[in-house]
């Protein structure tokens, strides 16, 4: 009964463990570490996790607003921005999404669900006019939608006087902006919303960033901000110079 | 003195919050600064009045009191939740009920985090610690340790919720799923956590009975695994300390991966570990045999917590994350599904030599419903971490469906099971106000939570299939448009079968409060273990 005693030694070692509410909590806390560790430290240091592609840059000040209206507002519990290497989705939504652009996504956007369509490309698709008639009602333009209306953002003055504060987190944990970057971030946020200003040094510091006074209105609201964001997403790499890492 | 250091100390808080009211950046921030300062004021005033009054409590017995609050916290939150979860249903098939005069506090992005938290955080949350104070007690034949630290954790974690809540509908969120609550609210949880932490182990420590008793160990590996999980998927730094915004120190493919490491064990430690353990109490005691098997429970014990921190990156299939952590993930999920099963074969077989109970005692059908739909859930997740499932299931409704097979079926109703035990024990009453009423909310339940299912599995296969449909040249058939339209029908069945659920749990509303009111609060006497 070789396999008896076994199960009794082993019974009786646990017995230990039933006993002693200190090694219990060790033990199990011990146990519950290990997959974490396997798959999270690595993505730290192994290179091929990021791949290595031009064009990626912070936020300009003004997206980055409008990426905290899209977080406050929730959107991402129905707006995905990943698109899987799949044939329907590189289809309908385009190139698939690389790690690499949203290394600056503090927290990141990759969302869950889809109850609405992926946003990951969604910039240039559409003029800011169209936007600003779907974010005032959504049904007006796509009559199947079921997103809520979001016009209180065309009435809501955007906040600006803590921007520099918000770059300067971003650069505290690993984004690289600048101290003129920081320095200038208020004037860059209102000047990226106003075509007729002095926006070239914006545009050097965030290049590919659209110029517009997207909300059509004279004032600064979170409207400008939210589109200003949906019409970066997904355009800054240049596709035509990727290649993808067979390792990966 | 110690009297006089607390009254300082609730002086100090009102007046900092005070101040943070003033000079808050935001509106979310400046209301829960104004909260936190009515509260410290009123434990102020509280504390003047009783200054220097030496209460004498009576200690012997066990500490039934905040366990009772912590049954009407569950059946209130519960009700919350379930309320909030089938108004945004109706939004998703009704997007007027978005409503215009109520932008952007009533829209489906701020509601949906509410209603998720209120069900897992709120409903589930109190259910664990209320059960888990009761449980320990019993195992151990000890009161609680750490006088009124209980209480303060009763409160402290109400107050949690209420923070959270307000802050989600004021626009104070980190965006992370199941973790949405900002950087302030995330430390006042974990100064709650570690006194729930203290609280239980305080009692292990005291207890009369040498060995630990299975539900224990499921408890404590979820109460410090929680810990765990919360700090390092909330690791922030606020933009100012009179904001709420904060940023998340890790970005992109690493956040995603904590991110989805943290959200698969809130449901693998939260709602997985934490309730097999009322499980190993109250489904023994229900049916009064006892557990199956001991061995069986020490293997499952190990293997289910060993196993599901892997599980993480099965909701990451064909992202940007790296394809060997998505497939450790695939591998470890399937092979979660034994000690899942582990868990839910030791329940129903506990049930040997009484399975005529499940005819005459609707408490102990609500525990056999509840391990079935446990059992069904922890086979379809594994099953939909497959990635070649999962290129189909992933964003689709079908992973709503799947959550709250698990949800509404596993954890609701062995919750309603546990409340239907306590309730009249707690308040000295032979059994419920009305057995008949249980029957009618476990029907309830069980036809929404099928009708509920049901149709997330039809819109969710369907709107997979619809996406990727191609025709004979190649090109896509459906708009996104067209597949939203195509749900309409089943979204309005998923409602309907929420509805039924939600008032399965307003009839269990009305019956605690029946019960309760003609009962009275009946000390326990400690010192019997394993009673």
């Amino acid at each position: 009964m070789s396999d008896g005693s076994f199960t009794n030694r082993f019974l009786k070692g646990h017995a230990i463990l039933e006993r002693s509410p200190t090694l219990l909590l060790g033990l199990s806390l011990a146990v519950v570490t290990i997959g974490g560790i396997v798959e999270i430290t690595p993505l730290f240091y192994l290179e091929n996790t990021i791949e290595d592609v031009e064009g990626v840059r912070p936020y300009s000040p003004l997206e980055l607003a409008g990426r905290d209206v899209y977080i406050r507002e929730g959107c991402y519990v129905c707006h995905s921005q990943m698109i899987r290497p799949m044939r329907d989705e590189v289809e309908r939504y385009g190139h698939y999404s690389l790690a690499a652009e949203s290394k600056y996504d503090h927290p990141f956007q990759w969302g869950s669900k889809r109850t609405g369509p992926d946003l990951a490309r969604v910039g240039g698709r559409y003029s800011d006019a169209w936007h600003v008639d779907h974010f005032m009602d959504p049904q007006s333009v796509v009559p199947e939608s079921v997103m809520p209306k979001y016009a209180f953002l065309m009435r809501t003055e955007l906040k600006t006087e803590y921007i520099s504060d918000l770059l300067a987190t971003h650069r505290f944990v690993g984004v690289p902006y600048t101290d003129e970057m920081i320095e200038q971030a208020e004037d860059d946020l209102r000047v990226q919303a106003d075509p007729d200003g002095d926006w070239d040094d914006m545009l050097e510091r965030y290049p590919g960033a659209a110029i517009s006074n997207f909300d059509g209105q004279p004032q600064l609201t979170e409207m400008d901000a939210l589109i200003a964001y949906m019409q970066m997403l997904g355009t800054l790499v240049d596709f035509s110079t990727f290649t993808p890492d067979a390792s990966r | 003195m110690w009297d006089y250091i607390k009254l300082i100390s609730f002086g100090l808080i009102a007046l900092i919050a005070a101040i943070a009211a003033d000079w808050g950046h935001d509106l979310a921030y400046q209301v829960h600064a104004a909260l936190i300062m009515l509260v410290a004021a009123g434990m102020f005033i509280w504390q003047l009045r009783h200054m220097d009054t030496d209460a004498q409590l009576d200690t012997s017995g066990y500490m039934d009191g905040v366990i009772r609050a912590g049954v009407i916290a569950t059946g209130f939150w519960g009700v919350v939740g379930f309320l909030v979860g089938v108004f945004i249903a109706f939004q998703l098939a009704f997007p007027a009920l978005n409503f215009d005069w109520g932008q952007p506090f009533t829209n489906f992005g701020r509601l949906r985090p509410l209603h998720t938290s209120a069900v897992i955080f709120a409903f589930g949350g109190n259910a664990l610690i209320m059960s888990s104070f009761y449980i320990v007690q019993r195992t151990c034949g000890a009161r609680l340790w750490g006088g009124n630290l209980a209480w303060f954790v009763f409160w402290g974690y109400q107050l949690f919720i209420v923070l959270a809540a307000t802050g989600y509908l004021l626009g104070a969120t980190q965006s992370k799923e199941y973790a949405e609550p900002e950087w302030y609210v995330d430390i006042w949880l974990t100064v709650v956590w570690v006194a729930v932490l203290a609280v239980y182990m305080g009692t292990i420590f005291k207890r009369q009975e040498k060995h630990i008793y299975v539900a224990n160990w499921f408890l404590l590996s979820f109460i410090i695994t929680v810990a765990m999980l919360h700090i390092v998927n909330n690791l922030s730094i606020p933009v100012s300390l009179w904001g709420s915004k904060s940023v998340q120190v890790f970005s992109g493919v690493q956040d995603a991966m904590t991110q989805w490491w943290y959200g698969h064990n809130a449901v693998g430690f939260f709602l997985t570990a934490g309730f097999l353990g009322m499980m190993y109490y109250f489904v023994p005691k229900q049916a009064g045999r006892p557990v199956y098997s001991y061995k069986l429970s020490i293997i499952h014990f190990w293997a289910l917590i060993f196993l599901y921190i892997w599980a993480g990156p099965h909701h990451l299939h064909y992202t940007a994350l790296p394809d060997w952590a998505s497939t450790l993930g695939m591998v470890f999920s399937i092979i979660l599904w034994m000690p899942s099963w582990g868990g839910m074969i030791n329940g129903l077989m506990t049930l040997q030599g009484a399975w005529d109970k499940i005819r005459t005692d609707p408490i102990i059908r609500m525990f056999v419903m509840s391990l079935a739909f446990y059992g069904m859930s922890t086979f379809e997740g594994p099953m939909m971490s497959i990635r070649a499932v999962n290129s189909l299931s992933h964003y689709t409704d079908w992973t709503i469906g799947h959550v709250h097979s698990g949800a509404l079926g596993w954890n609701g109703l062995i919750t309603f099971g546990a409340l239907y035990f306590l309730t009249p024990r707690l308040w000295g009453r032979a059994q419920m106000h009305s057995m008949a009423a249980i029957n009618w909310h476990f029907w309830l339940a069980t036809i929404g939570i099928v009708l509920y299912a049901a149709s997330m599995w039809v819109t969710g296969i369907m709107e997979g299939l619809m996406w990727r449909e191609v025709d004979a040249n190649g090109f896509l058939v459906n708009s996104f448009a067209d597949t939203v339209d195509a749900k309409l029908p089943m979204y309005v069945l998923r409602g309907l079968g929420g509805a039924m659920y939600l008032t399965g749990a307003l009839i269990m509303g009305w019956n605690m409060w029946m019960t309760i009111r003609a009962g009275q609060r009946v000390p326990a006497q400690a010192g019997v273990p394993a009673e």
